[in-house]
């Protein structure tokens, strides 16, 4: 049973994340995108950095959130700038909206991703499905 | 009315997953154990939704010439992208249409895998 009260709660922010090199031409390699050493990031390489709050969202017991049950029902990025190595990010998840279709939750939610600075780098916008019992 | 763009098709096999597992974290296992897909009722192994969201972007970096020109990129994941076991894996098909409106240019997409649609209303918004 996912609580009522979930929707506007802002859960605390991920450890920072270091990008590197190495992490940025994996990326790029498992997803064939082109890519320049130095170059920015691929599209949705900031989608490592909300998964960790969205992992943080699904282990909270406090939100009863059952992880098997949960299909990743829509995602988007909005850039401020590209992601580049060097950069240290960290995600603040909040969870925008929460309803209820057919027995599923659909839960909104929203992950301002910030440099060292605290900068806006990206948001990233994920629609998580928690389907019913069986 | 837009410029459509060239189709491009993908292959993608199980080793692409898991690689992109190793390099974005994901280690869902309905992504690489069949055992752990049927239990959960899909066909198959299945792709990574972001995986499949991230060809609809290196579509559009391709396009561009160049990376990093997304600005928004968005979309749903309606139907899951089944891989077989094998060198051959599957298809994904990607094609788009350019549209310029008060200067931004927009690619809205179509991603298939054989007759399915498999991303909803993918849209990309580049960099003016």
């Amino acid at each position: 049973m996912i609580l009522a009260d979930l929707a506007g709660r802002t859960f605390p922010p991920t450890a920072p994340y270091a990008v590197t090199e190495e992490r940025l031409a994996a990326f790029a390699a498992a997803t064939g995108t082109s890519r320049a050493v130095g170059g920015p990031a691929p599209t949705t390489f900031p989608i490592v950095v909300a998964f960790e709050a969205m992992t943080a969202l699904m282990a909270d017991p406090s939100v009863g959130i059952e992880l098997h049950r949960v299909v990743h029902g829509a995602q988007g990025f909005v850039h401020t700038r590209p992601v580049v190595a060097g950069d240290r990010l960290t995600a603040q998840l909040t969870v925008v909206g929460l309803r209820q279709i057919g027995g599923a939750d659909i839960i909104t939610t929203s992950s301002a991703i910030v440099d060292a600075t605290g900068a806006l780098v990206c948001t990233a916008e994920a629609t998580l499905v928690h389907k019913a019992d069986d | 009315m837009g410029t459509e763009l060239a189709p491009t098709t993908y292959r993608v096999t199980r080793a692409d997953l898991l690689a992109y597992a190793a390099a974005s974290g994901d280690h869902n296992p309905i992504h690489s154990d069949d055992q752990v897909a049927a239990a959960v009722g899909l066909p198959g192994v299945i792709a990574h939704g972001m995986y499949t969201l991230a060809l609809a972007a290196r579509y559009v970096d391709e396009y561009r010439g160049e990376p990093g020109g997304i600005v928004e990129l968005s979309a749903k994941f309606t139907k899951p992208v089944v891989v077989p076991a094998g060198a051959d894996g599957t298809e994904v098909r990607v094609s788009g249409v350019l549209e310029v409106r008060d200067g931004v240019e927009t690619v809205s997409l179509t991603v298939t895998c054989g007759d399915d649609r498999v991303l909803g209303n993918p849209k990309a918004v580049l960099r003016g």
